[in-house]
């Protein structure tokens, strides 16, 4: 078998005295699909992001692409949960994906034709290349987040991952999303992603992993939806209350 | 009289405008980032700067920048590491900087007030020859890095743990950051002043993204009302004769009202006329109301 893609062995995370991951082992292989699924609160954004070395590990090992001190970061894309919309100062949608190119390109070239071409393609793979020029603010919250998607697959990465992609989206921006995600699949693009309920995307997941009280609670293939969750057109909103139900179409 | 006249006048010009075109240019990182008062703390830092430059009888503008950049990175050490305790953390730095700073200018028995007003406040005439070749060769090199380093800058500011994953050397750019603004601060200290050269780092970027769309405009137009507003206060000052630093400073937020009112009654143009064509303001770029959200989406930060 060759090199997983992402492979945790064992890892611990915890935030002071508590402790939020135990014990969980998870390998990616090239061309996987996988949906981490779980509750609010049940360490799946915790064990995403330390794989991407934004949480330190308490115990345990996570070796990317085989490289237990990876450096190549152009190798992966990643998609935050939300934009940092927050700041004044106005970027434009191609400003924004285009600073997924940095870190691939050096710090000290300026951009070349190339980078501008590879955003319009980024651009033109999420559906919006005609807001090109927008400042992000005045986008929808799921044009937004798609733009960040656009900006991961600006760098051309192998793996992709992604926090929430599609949480409280519009339906034409999932749509969108789940297309743009297609595309990279077929290319034979790898994908790590956290959800909280698929949609649209649960054709391309290939594997689930359910995570619950910071353990793996479940590894496999994805379940078919059961009861009124497999209607057509269900639309699955309720509040997250009930941590300790927590299925896999539920909470 | 001409304000060309006087040789004094020319090199207050030339270093109003250079720091009127670098302070914007550095500055649009620190709005970008939300820390838009840490040039004035850096500020008060620099003081103390100027005390030790003038107990050893060196030059206060190079004992200021190197304090004022130690005081920077102390600052952005502080920023990474956590929120709660900054805070007070920052204040003990700006109180002591300042506290420090007029102290040591009180021991190193020069002449007086006077002089800490125009470190203070900023003054035309102490502007001197080689104060003119610091601020011009300094003022180069921020200026530089800054519009060099743009997209590097522009990610890490943007998105700070997106640009970490990206591989970016996220904190060496902070760092930078942080010491090209204790750069800033001490070359503007003698024209605009120390307490004043943070409103020249924020108030044109706050005035320009009012009305620019992305980035790269905001930065533009922030450099040209920067050098709009020290070359018109260098003239304001010398025909009314007011302080130089305060002058520019309140062209700036003059420029900055303007703007306001200005947006705000086009605003109110569209709308009105928007309703009595009976559709929505959909302009392009327009920002969509809040309402067409998912109610689901948080569109700030947690």
């Amino acid at each position: 078998m060759s090199t997983p893609i992402v492979e945790v062995t064992s890892a611990v995370v915890g935030y002071d005295e508590r402790i939020v991951l135990r014990d969980v082992s998870l390998t990616v292989q090239r061309g996987d699909v996988v949906a981490i699924l779980g509750a609010n609160g049940s360490g799946k954004s915790t064990l995403v992001r330390s794989i991407l070395r934004l949480v330190p590990l308490s115990a345990g090992e996570i070796t990317l692409f085989g490289d237990r001190k990876f450096k190549r970061w152009e190798r992966i894309g990643y998609v935050p949960q939300r934009i940092g919309a927050g700041s004044g100062v106005p970027a434009t949608v191609a400003e924004v994906v285009g600073s997924g190119l940095v870190a691939r390109r050096g710090i000290l070239r300026p951009p070349r034709a190339a980078d501008r071409a590879a955003v319009t393609a980024a651009l033109d793979a999420v559906g919006l290349a005609d807001r090109a020029a927008d400042p992000v603010a005045s986008l929808s919250g799921g044009q937004q987040q798609r733009t960040l998607i656009a900006r991961a697959l600006a760098g051309r990465p192998e793996l992709l991952v992604l926090d929430e992609p599609t949480a409280g989206v519009d339906a034409t921006s999932q749509a969108a999303f789940a297309g743009a995600l297609g595309t990279f699949v077929a290319g034979g693009g790898t994908v790590l992603l956290v959800a909280h309920e698929l949609g649209p995307l649960q054709p391309l997941i290939t594997r689930c992993v359910v995570v619950h009280h910071g353990e793996i609670a479940h590894e496999g293939g994805v379940p078919e939806p059961a009861g009124h969750h497999a209607d057509p057109g269900h639309d699955h909103v309720h509040p997250h209350a009930h941590e300790a139900q927590a299925g896999m179409w539920g909470a | 009289m001409s304000i060309f006249a006087n040789e004094f006048m020319i090199r207050a010009f030339i270093g109003a405008v250079v720091i009127g075109l670098t302070a914007p240019a550095l500055g649009i990182y620190l709005v970008q980032r939300r820390m838009s008062l840490i040039g004035d703390g850096v500020g008060h830092v620099a003081l103390t700067g100027v005390g030790v430059g003038l107990l050893l009888d060196r030059s206060p503008v190079l004992t200021a920048v190197i304090v004022s950049a130690i005081g920077a990175i102390a600052i952005e050490l502080i920023r990474e590491r956590g929120r709660t305790s900054g805070d007070v953390a920052l204040a003990l730095l700006f109180y002591g900087g300042i506290a420090g700073g007029v102290m040591l200018v009180g021991l190193s028995g020069s002449r007086s007030n006077a002089n800490l007003m125009t470190y203070l406040f900023g003054s035309l005439a102490t502007t001197s020859r080689s104060d003119l070749i610091v601020i011009v060769v300094l003022g180069a090199v921020v200026l530089a890095l800054a519009l060099g380093l743009r997209p590097a800058l522009f990610a890490a500011s943007h998105d700070e743990e997106y640009a970490r994953v990206s591989g970016l050397p996220v904190r060496a750019l902070n760092l930078l950051v942080a010491v090209l603004t204790a750069v800033t601060v001490t070359i503007s200290m003698r024209a605009v002043g120390l307490l004043l050269v943070s409103a020249l780092m924020v108030v044109p970027v706050a005035t320009a993204q009012q009305v620019a769309r992305g980035f790269v405009a905001t930065m533009g137009l922030a450099m040209v009302l920067g050098v709009a507003a020290a070359g018109s206060g260098v003239w304001l000052a010398w025909e009314i004769d007011t302080a130089l630093g305060a002058t520019i400073v309140i062209l700036a937020i003059a420029g900055f009202l303007i703007v306001a009112v200005a947006v705000a009654a086009t605003r109110a143009v569209r709308k009105r006329a928007a309703l009595r064509s009976g559709r929505p303001d959909r302009g392009p770029g327009r920002p969509v109301p809040a309402d067409a959200e998912p109610h689901e989406v948080v569109l700030d930060r947690s």
